[in-house]
């Protein structure tokens, strides 16, 4: 089969805010730009970020971006990079002001400045009083964000490939980054992007848990693509839970409600929080909360026919509190469940949010891999951005408003760095039939006919398999006898079969490449958790129950063959500054 | 009057104007793809034919707009996507096996 062949300066997978940022850096130097997205631009997931972006703009109180960078540090629980996270804290300032100039409706203050809002783990002089340095605009930020980012693409000219899905990256036999094989999702046709750098801005990957707050878009694609091209994921581990989502549905219900007074019961209607944190008890930090809720659930004590959740009681607040101080909740309640949260409780269990781990990246968001001389080595014309990479700037735990601002700097970071690299290698690189074939053939291999499983149920299998023995329940066995049936059921995807092998808008086959990444990712993240003995952010272990920084206070590296584990130093160097030496992590 | 139709069966043989649409109903938001999703299942079919012109046209708004109207935060002007919306809604809450 021939496929046809396009060619691109720079090539970027993904349309949220981290891919829309680096082409807009790139299509206004005047650079050929292809953007790929699997969905209309506007509706990557970037849209469903609220909170806003963290910068030290002093608007509201003092602030520093010395003090963003403390907290970025302690939040991650000293996993974070931390001269990743100085160039990141200072880099909010003008990336921010950049934003403004671009248009986003930043909302203000009396005095015509942007908005700040506090959010946890924000402090002033470095641990001091709360600090407020959250830029919003109202509370639809990221649609402000990536609407005005689209916008500005369109106008210079970048183009786009709406509705194409990244089947894998082309590699030449160098290991250099020459492009991708995608599919036109309407008429099924592969395409061949050339280009001389790629950038990976595909997102995080929630849709790998049954329950979670991401949108069915977030299957780890461009972290499977890596993966598949011999990159290593780093701290795959780490990923970042809501105690209370929506059972079954995995929309949030935020902390708020529990800070009204809302508190959790099983079966017999029993607070069991008490038995678990007599004094914080339903305020507890996350990881407790959650893991109590599903130790109730492992020991008979859920709710409902499957005994599958607990409930989340509000009514005793009252209709005027649950109403006014908790409209989204009760919105929530109403078109989901159609109940109202002041008269009955909300079914609830742990929702799986974001991604700290992903490709691994230095700075100006290129890809590194461990090198065979020296510690690591650039992979040439790769770069990652945003969920789907790992800085690391988030570490072990990442704080609210630095998602956004994660997005925003690195896309900017990767768009000036392939500026630079494509001055230095201005000619495309020959591409040879032999570097297409793996990307080719796996596209050819859902041709496949015959009878078989379909991808509808093993997906269903994958995602229960993750929450049952990779989410906020962590220990040796759970997640050893999870390695096992994971392994079983990749051997499972082989024999799935398509119904369908139409060419015209074959959804079945997008989703059916979709579990594949899902899959890899999956293996990626429970290998990750197994081996990492200790307890440091979001990864709790009950059988390791602290935090080791003799042992562990490094990097994971999983590589998809053989399922290997390697390790990698933090990089505690600041740029400029003397590091944050770890402490203990106490609010 | 047009004929009911079911849905997922024709997804599922390969009609592509229907795959197209459960493709347009692939959203930024988890709420949005849920709520879709649902009512393409099981409520879709069974409107006539402008009606399901107007959830094409209803696809074609942003995905904040959408969010507003469905989770009742704003109300869509035009009469005929005030009542998709409520039926859309109305999907969400029917035990999964009462669809068409």
């Amino acid at each position: 089969m021939s496929i046809p062949h396009r060619k691109f300066d720079a090539l970027i997978i993904g349309a949220g805010g981290a891919g829309l940022n680096a082409a807009l850096r790139l299509a206004s130097a005047d650079l050929r730009v292809a953007v790929v997205s699997k969905v209309f631009p506007t509706r990557s997931h970037t849209v469903a970020a609220q909170g806003g972006v963290n910068a030290a703009l002093a608007n509201v109180l003092p602030d520093d971006w010395h003090w963003h960078m403390f907290d970025t540090v302690k939040g991650s629980d000293y996993l974070g990079d931390q001269d990743a996270i100085e160039y990141m804290c200072r880099e909010a300032i003008p990336t921010v002001y950049e934003l403004e100039h671009a248009g986003v409706p930043f909302s203000r203050l009396d005095d015509g400045k942007i908005y700040q809002r506090a959010f946890g783990g924000q402090s002033q002089n470095f641990g001091g009083e709360q600090a407020v340095r959250t830029c919003a605009a109202a509370d639809r930020t990221g649609h402000a964000i990536l609407h005005t980012l689209y916008q500005q693409n369109v106008r210079a000219r970048t183009h786009f490939f709406d509705e194409f899905f990244a089947i894998d990256l082309i590699r030449d036999e160098e290991g250099v980054a020459i492009g991708a094989l995608v599919l036109e999702i309407e008429t099924g046709q592969p395409l061949v992007i050339e280009a001389k750098a790629t950038l990976l801005a595909t997102g995080g990957y929630g849709q790998v848990f049954r329950t979670t707050t991401n949108a069915f878009i977030n299957t780890g694609d461009g972290m499977a693509m890596a993966l598949r091209a011999g990159v290593p994921l780093m701290d795959m581990e780490f990923y970042q839970f809501h105690p209370t989502g929506v059972a079954g549905k995995g929309m949030l219900i935020t902390e708020g409600a529990r800070g009204e007074g809302g508190y959790l019961i099983n079966c017999d209607g029993e607070r069991f929080m008490e038995r678990y944190a007599p004094r914080a008890l339903d305020l507890a930090s996350r990881d407790v909360v959650a893991r109590s809720m599903v130790t109730e659930i492992r020991e008979g004590r859920g709710c409902g026919p499957h005994k599958d959740h607990v409930m989340l009681k509000l009514d005793h607040l009252g209709a005027e509190v649950v109403h006014h101080r908790l409209p989204g909740i009760t919105d929530i309640c109403r078109v989901f469940l159609g109940i109202d949260p002041a008269e009955q409780p909300i079914p609830v269990f742990p929702t799986a949010h974001y991604a700290m781990g992903g490709i691994p990246t230095d700075r100006f968001a290129r890809v590194v891999t461990p090198a065979r001389h020296g510690p690591e080595e650039v992979v040439p014309g790769l770069y990652a951005a945003g969920e789907c990479a790992c800085v690391s700037v988030h570490g072990a735990n990442r704080l609210g408003g630095n998602s956004l601002l994660d997005i925003l700097v690195f896309g900017r970071a990767a768009g000036t760095d392939i500026l630079d690299y494509v001055r230095e290698n201005p000619n495309h690189r020959p591409m040879r039939e032999a570097d297409i074939a793996p990307a080719a053939g796996r596209l050819a291999r859902w041709e496949r006919e015959g009878d078989g499983e379909s991808v509808a149920e093993v997906k269903a299998a994958l995602r229960k398999l993750m929450e049952d023995h990779c989410g906020v329940f962590r220990d040796d066995a759970h997640m050893s006898a999870g390695v096992e049936k994971l392994k079983a059921l990749r051997e499972r995807v082989e024999h799935v079969r398509l119904r369908d092998h139409s060419k015209t808008f074959n959804t079945a086959r997008i989703e059916a490449l979709e579990l594949d990444n899902l899959v890899d990712v999956g293996m990626a993240t429970l290998m990750s958790a197994l081996h990492r003995q200790e307890s440091r952010g979001a990864h709790s272990r009950v059988d390791h129950p602290d935090r080791d920084d003799e042992q562990w206070m490094k990097h994971s590296l999983y590589s998809r063959d053989g399922d290997r584990m390697d390790y990698k130093p933090v990089r505690t160097k600041p740029l400029t500054v003397e590091s944050f030496p770890p402490k203990a992590r106490v609010y | 009057m047009s004929r009911p139709i079911d849905t997922a069966a024709r997804a599922d043989s390969g009609d592509a104007e229907l795959s197209r649409l459960r493709w347009q109903c692939r959203r930024g938001m988890l709420e949005l793809d849920l709520l879709l999703n649902r009512f393409l299942d099981a409520g879709f079919g069974q409107l006539d034919a402008p009606a399901r012109a107007d959830f094409v046209r209803l696809l074609g708004y942003q995905d904040q707009i959408i969010h507003d109207w469905l989770m009742g935060r704003a109300v869509p002007a035009d009469a005929a996507l005030r009542r998709l919306v409520g039926q859309v809604r109305a999907a969400m809450l029917r035990p999964a096996d009462a669809g068409d």
